[in-house]
């Protein structure tokens, strides 16, 4: 069978990612530089029977989306750093409910309105600690079109597995630059449905008390089992309560059913690690500029390898400080003033050998932006 | 059924102060949705935050309980998604009205068929009596020691502008009236509200010193008069209750299916 080939945006490869993974509801406000998001499901999700709705702002838009959740459906929204920051509120409240919904952040220059049309990499604090409150959040990020469909197909899954807010952190060159996408076929990549309760109608069910495994099985708004769902803490029948015994353990469960699984959700590309003695951690659109380099110096016998983030929360600590192991120095290339560079720096085993190498000027960083901080740490000047 | 069987006796007693006009809004619908005979399961609570909000927990339907200001759009998608269900949004004034203001109008805007019902005390009673954007000039207000001086909206007329196809208002005092409108409110196709004046004895009472709740609810019927009625037309100062609009215009489910049967057509095409 003749594989499917397109040329496209980012954007349009998450909606495709979203699409395949099963989204059947979107609820978003236009901004730059997310907005072909909203607008290729405005036009693929009825098409299919599914909803798209452009809500009043991008409060009401995550809102939505949980509202939507609730029922039963895969839900997304899009949005980017103005957008970001406004959905917090129900991010957090995604995270207390245990609502599975996924949340695109397009990222561009910040802060406030800043660089709207330009590409940034600021966001990936807020991603792990926008919302107010201990809570715990994944986010995944990639550097071309054929992983940021695979992460946005991932992110569906992890959201139903551990009923979570997941978190894709694009970027604005990932978001409109075009490359090839190959399509995979139905079956080809796995899709996580969501677990359904077994207990039956007229029984009593607990829809907040976890199963051995930590998962909890949901029951659809609309089906047999009736129940509330609030964001104060909430006992096993998901009724409020303030009882310090029930706040513990919740908060505790909120916790550990992510930084348990840390191992398998985690993940990273490596490019070039065989014997590196310079070792780049990079993400999004600055994986690109990190990789050209190290394939470029490569062919000069320059042992410069990258360790491509993909999971940035929870932070892949024990992958970086694995794989970084030898290196005589590690560069964390990134375009902010510096995030991921103090994971590295608490991941590792000797932090005065990890390097910034960045830029936040609204231009993607280059392959000489990289290679000239490696000329200053060999002590070869600029 | 019995209206018991609506609430979920196992969180009960509820939290409210004594003398809270919030219980008789609760009693109320239920008395609504008994006489309707609605099945629970198809029924849908969504609420924000604040006193009003609690309601949700107390009834045996899906309880959503959400955000501040945020009930009507949580509700929108959950409705968008599953048009089927009967949605119904208590909220108090300022979780409606303030913080919530926006998703208030375009949710009126859509005439997305929710059912809103304002339970208007005036005041911000969880947090210990602020002035809301209901409690009008002159009140005072623990934010408002100096009396206040912020213009009220008019609910109806907000919500008539905003374009809710049906709008309605009563008070705790005239609970059959309530039962009716509320009736009325679920079953019409299209965005629709009640405001229903209820007495914060405990913050706004006290704090402008009208009474007891019993002197608060006799209030409710002095203060107030039915629409089109003699003592209405004789005394316009008074605070009309009634159904001001009762209109039939697209509701926003009904019209996103002909845009999936659009968007099918063409793809098939």
């Amino acid at each position: 069978m003749q594989k499917r080939i397109r040329f496209v945006q980012g954007n349009e490869a998450c909606v495709e990612g979203a699409l395949y993974a099963g989204v059947s509801f979107y609820a978003g406000y236009p901004i730059t530089p997310s907005t072909e998001i909203a607008e290729l499901l405005s036009e693929r999700l009825p098409a299919r029977g599914g909803k798209f709705i452009q809500m009043e702002d991008e409060i009401a838009s995550m809102c939505a989306i949980v509202g939507a959740s609730l029922t039963g459906r895969k839900v997304m929204t899009a949005t980017s750093g103005p957008g970001f920051s406004l959905k917090q509120e129900a991010i957090g409240y995604a995270c207390m409910a245990e609502i599975p919904c996924v949340i695109v952040n397009v990222q561009r220059g910040g802060p406030s309105t800043g660089n709207p049309t330009h590409v940034g990499q600021g966001d990936v604090n807020q991603a792990r600690w926008g919302t107010h409150g201990d809570h715990n959040i994944i986010a995944l990020t990639a550097s071309n079109h054929q992983d940021v469909f695979a992460v946005t197909v991932d992110a569906f899954n992890l959201a139903e597995t551990y009923r979570t807010p997941v978190i894709l952190l694009f970027d604005e060159v990932i978001g409109h630059m075009r490359e090839r996408l190959v399509l995979p076929e139905p079956g080809e990549l796995e899709l996580v449905e969501r677990l359904h309760t077994s207990v039956p109608k007229d029984v009593d069910y607990h829809p907040y008390l976890p199963r051995e495994d930590g998962r909890l099985p949901m029951s659809d708004f609309g089906g047999e089992h009736r129940y509330n769902v609030t964001g104060l803490y909430h006992d096993m029948w998901g009724f409020p309560t303030s009882s310090p015994k029930i706040v513990n353990g919740l908060l505790r469960h909120l916790m550990d059913k992510i930084d348990n699984r840390v191992h398998e959700i985690t993940r990273c590309k490596e490019h070039y690690m065989d014997g590196a003695e310079y070792v780049l951690v990079a993400y999004g659109a600055s994986a690109r500029s990190a990789i050209h380099l190290a394939r470029s110096r490569r062919r000069r016998g320059e042992p410069i390898g990258v360790i491509e983030l993909q999971t940035l929360w929870p932070f892949p600590a024990h992958l970086v400080r694995e794989k970084c192991r030898a290196a005589k120095a590690v560069l964390v290339v990134e375009m902010n003033m510096g995030q991921v560079l103090h994971q590295v720096r608490a991941a590792v085993a000797e932090p005065e050998r990890v390097f910034l190498v960045n830029r936040f000027d609204g231009m993607l960083i280059t392959p000489t932006n990289i290679q000239q901080i490696i000329r200053v740490i060999q002590g070869r000047g600029m | 059924m019995a209206v018991h069987d609506y609430i979920r006796q196992r969180f009960f007693p509820h939290m409210w102060c004594p003398g809270c006009g919030h219980g008789i809004v609760l009693n109320a619908l239920l008395h609504a949705v008994d006489g309707m005979g609605l099945d629970k399961k198809d029924l849908v609570m969504v609420s924000g935050i604040g006193c009003s909000a609690r309601i949700s927990g107390y009834v045996d339907f899906h309880s959503l309980h959400t955000l501040h200001g945020r009930a009507l759009a949580f509700a929108t998608g959950l409705k968008l998604s599953k048009p089927e269900l009967r949605v119904i949004v208590p909220m108090g004034d300022g979780d409606a009205l303030a913080i919530g203001g926006n998703h208030f109008i375009h949710a009126a805007r859509r005439n997305i068929d929710l059912t809103a019902i304002v339970m208007n005390n005036r005041i911000y009673g969880m947090t210990g009596g602020q002035f809301s954007p209901l409690s009008g000039p002159g009140i005072l207000a623990t934010t408002a020691p100096y009396r206040n001086i912020d213009s009220d909206f008019d609910v109806v007329e907000l919500a008539r502008a905003a374009g809710a196809s049906f709008v309605a208002r009563t008070t705790t005092y005239h609970v059959h009236e309530a039962i009716d409108l509320l009736t009325r409110a679920i079953a019409h196709k299209g965005f629709s509200v009640v405001e229903i004046l209820s007495q914060c004895p405990t913050y706004f009472g006290r704090k402008n010193k009208l009474g007891e709740a019993a002197e608060m609810l006799v209030q409710y019927r002095t203060t107030t008069a039915r629409l089109g009625s003699r003592r209405l037309a004789e005394h316009p100062g008074l605070i009309a209750r009634g159904v001001f609009v009762e209109t039939q215009r697209p509701e926003y489910c009904e019209s996103y299916d002909q845009v999936m049967a659009r968007a099918m057509a063409e793809a098939q095409r």
